[in-house]
């Protein structure tokens, strides 16, 4: 029998030569005479074991890694196809500590099965919630949604069943639904990874929420730099439609639903979701002003649901297996599970997906085992480029939406960026307002002229002009960009900022002057 | 004469992608990402042919061509790479290694080698935090970028 060979084809995968081993397994095969096939699956998300291959024995799976083209031929000595020990072997998947502690609901199939086959996808569960939704009333299927506690994962934290609600009761002759699939900051990668390791569940969910508000078509928009994420929902919203997952008639009901993916053009502030709509529109991508709401004047001036990929990607497992147990995870308000994405100098980096109210300390140090480097932690930056930059002392806030509010942070995308000791947090708060100059739309004042006033500033502390000076001007300059932009660049760059300047002030003091030479 | 001719060229292969797309709703950003396709950037011959088929004004296409860091105004490099500077991989070293590769090209960033191998450009997120420093090369990523990696880029455009 034909033994099964997985090697991931994700872009964080391939990055670390995930080409080069599938290459030498094929020769490998050729070579040697051997039945098996190979499946280009997604990431199970630990980076640090990636590439990390997977063989289907009798027994179960059994991962290798991180393999490199040059331990081919030692793999295949030491028996691969049946498992055999090798000093790379992993042993069960599902057992090693980093993916045996997570809850994987949205990133179920993620890593296990291939993209691209909807039988394996069905194999595993999906279209269950799709199948579900189909036979229900659309008022009901919002109800659930709502029910669940879903938060947009895009970073707003806006519930998601009162965003269709509204859709929902808006009368119109079309609807949209968008997924912004823009995943521009740093430190996150779960969209990418759920496109390219289970584009399915997105269109699945993006399905059930077109049947939920009454919309017929979809985009999802996704960003230029992910290439390989558009091949992947390109070739998976194609199959969905060959297979009558997507078209006039959802799985045989009388719901129809099309979409079709788009491709962003590098621009950070497409992200913000209005800004997102006037893009797609083929327009510049500048911020509108709310009101009116996308749910009543979207996409096309048409009542437009707009969501996050994680969001509309756990809508299926909602949908699936009820609201009352996605609710059942998590703390306070923040209910279900969030891809946490420890990534920068971490050592065991990567994506994990746990229910909220894990402790900022738990994620960095005991998931992602300190950092890359071996020196301290010196600050982790929380959701992305517009997140707050947490020091030790803060490590025992729990990852939750108003736990870190009240901490004068964000969780934003639940991307988690770990700097040691050596990090000059001047330097990165200057990088915050050089990043919000480089991306601002334009638009509002306190963002376009802010930011490059922001930096202004910030270089002179660092040159030592008037420093205590400047740091009020910038606290006052971040007030007036927090309070008086329009949209979240502008509105968050603060964070970064005062966090910086708050937790870490020695690094903005004049550096110690040299001992005078006379 | 010659750079007539051309010109009709350009404004014949953009009438032909055009008229492929226009039928999407919202056709521009898909227009203009299949120009610099087909011309490896967005040629301002092309811009009044698609003012004058999409009924907007010229001035709009070109706010919409300036706006977007992708759209470029003339033909980058043999080979363009892009290393990451956000937040991710400056925890990484990005800023040293994007220091060690302006020198070894001799370029800075936004720039093209005197030979047009190579365009060197920043980006801000690659999406492989989790492998960083990552740069990508022609399309290809490329994750946990050393002195290794720099020799093999630096090799890999001058071909």
């Amino acid at each position: 029998m034909s033994v099964t060979i997985y090697i991931p084809g994700d872009s964080g995968a391939l990055a670390l030569g995930a080409d080069k081993v599938a290459k030498a397994i094929e020769k490998g095969i050729a070579t040697r005479g051997i039945d098996a096939t190979i499946v280009r699956n997604g990431s199970r998300g630990a980076y640090f074991l990636e590439p990390m291959i997977e063989v289907a024995t009798d027994a179960g799976r059994v991962a290798y890694g991180p393999v490199s083209a040059k331990d081919v031929a030692s793999l295949f000595d030491a028996g691969l196809v049946s498992g055999g020990g090798h000093r790379l072997s992993l042993g069960d998947p599902e057992k090693i500590p980093f993916i045996a502690k997570q809850t994987r609901l949205t990133f179920a199939r993620c890593g296990v099965t291939d993209p691209l086959s909807l039988d394996d996808y069905k194999a595993h569960g999906g279209l269950t919630g799709l199948a579900n939704a189909v036979a229900m009333a659309p008022a009901d299927i919002v109800k659930q949604v709502a029910d669940s506690g879903l938060r947009g994962r895009g970073g707003a934290g806006f519930p998601t069943g009162i965003k269709w609600k509204t859709v929902l009761d808006t009368t119109a002759d079309r609807k949209y639904i968008v997924c912004n699939a823009d995943e521009g900051d740093s430190g996150t990668f779960a969209d990418r990874m759920i496109m390219e390791g289970d584009p399915f569940v997105l269109i699945e969910g993006m399905a059930i929420a077109g049947i939920a508000v009454g919309a017929t078509k979809g985009f999802v928009y996704i960003r230029s730099e992910y290439p390989h994420a558009v091949r992947a929902m390109q070739r998976a919203v194609e199959i969905a439609r060959r297979a009558g997952v997507l078209g006039v008639n959802v799985l045989g009901s009388p719901n129809a639903f099309d979409m079709e993916v788009r491709v962003g053009a590098g621009a950070y502030v497409c992200g913000e979701e209005t800004s997102l709509l006037e893009s797609l529109e083929g327009r510049r991508g500048i911020v509108r002003a709310k009101p009116p709401l996308p749910a009543h004047k979207g996409l096309f001036g048409k009542p437009t649901v707009i969501n996050n990929v994680i969001s509309l990607a756990s809508v299926p497992v909602i949908m699936d297996r009820g609201a009352a147990f996605y609710k059942d995870f998590g703390m306070g308000r923040s209910r279900g599970t969030i891809p946490l994405q420890i990534a920068g100098n971490a050592r065991n980096g990567g994506l994990f997906e746990a229910a909220f109210g894990l402790t900022l300390g738990a994620i960095v140090d005991d998931i992602g085992g300190g950092t890359a480097t071996g020196r301290p932690v010196k600050a982790v930056q929380v959701g992305g480029p517009l997140g707050a930059y947490f020091p030790r002392a803060l490590f025992d806030t729990p990852f939750d939406y108003e736990a870190f509010a009240a901490k004068d942070g964000l969780i934003g995308h639940a991307g988690i960026v770990v700097f040691d000791d050596t990090a000059d947090m001047l330097k990165q708060a200057r990088f915050a307002m050089e990043f919000c100059a480089i991306e601002s739309c334009g638009k509002c004042t306190p963002c376009r002229i802010g930011s490059t006033r922001g930096v202004e500033t910030l270089d002179k502390i660092a040159a030592n002009i008037e420093p205590e000076k400047q740091i009020a001007l910038v606290t006052d300059l971040c007030n007036t960009m927090k309070f008086g932009s329009l949209c979240a660049l502008g509105g968050f760059t603060p964070y970064p900022v005062m966090s910086a300047l708050n937790h870490f002030r020695e690094d903005f003091k004049p550096a110690p002057v040299a001992a005078a030479a006379e | 004469m010659s750079t007539q001719l051309a010109g009709t060229g350009i404004a014949d292969r953009t009438g032909a992608i055009i008229e492929d797309l226009k039928g999407l709703e919202g056709p521009l950003l898909p227009i203009l990402h299949g120009l610099q396709e087909e011309f490896g950037y967005v040629p301002q011959e092309s811009l009044p042919v698609i003012a004058q088929a999409l009924n907007i004004s010229k001035a709009e296409v070109h706010g919409v061509v300036t706006f977007y860091h992708d759209y470029r105004a003339h033909p980058a490099g043999r080979h363009v790479l892009k290393l990451c500077q956000a937040e991710a991989c400056q925890s990484m070293g990005s800023d040293a290694i994007a220091a060690q590769v302006k020198q070894r090209l001799g370029i800075g960033f936004h720039e093209t080698a005197k030979d047009g191998s190579v365009t060197l450009e920043p980006v801000y997120c690659l999406g492989l935090c989790a492998c960083a420093p990552s740069a990508m090369l022609d399309g290809e990523v490329i994750g946990r970028l050393d002195a290794d990696g720099i020799d093999e880029l630096v090799e890999a455009v001058r071909l």
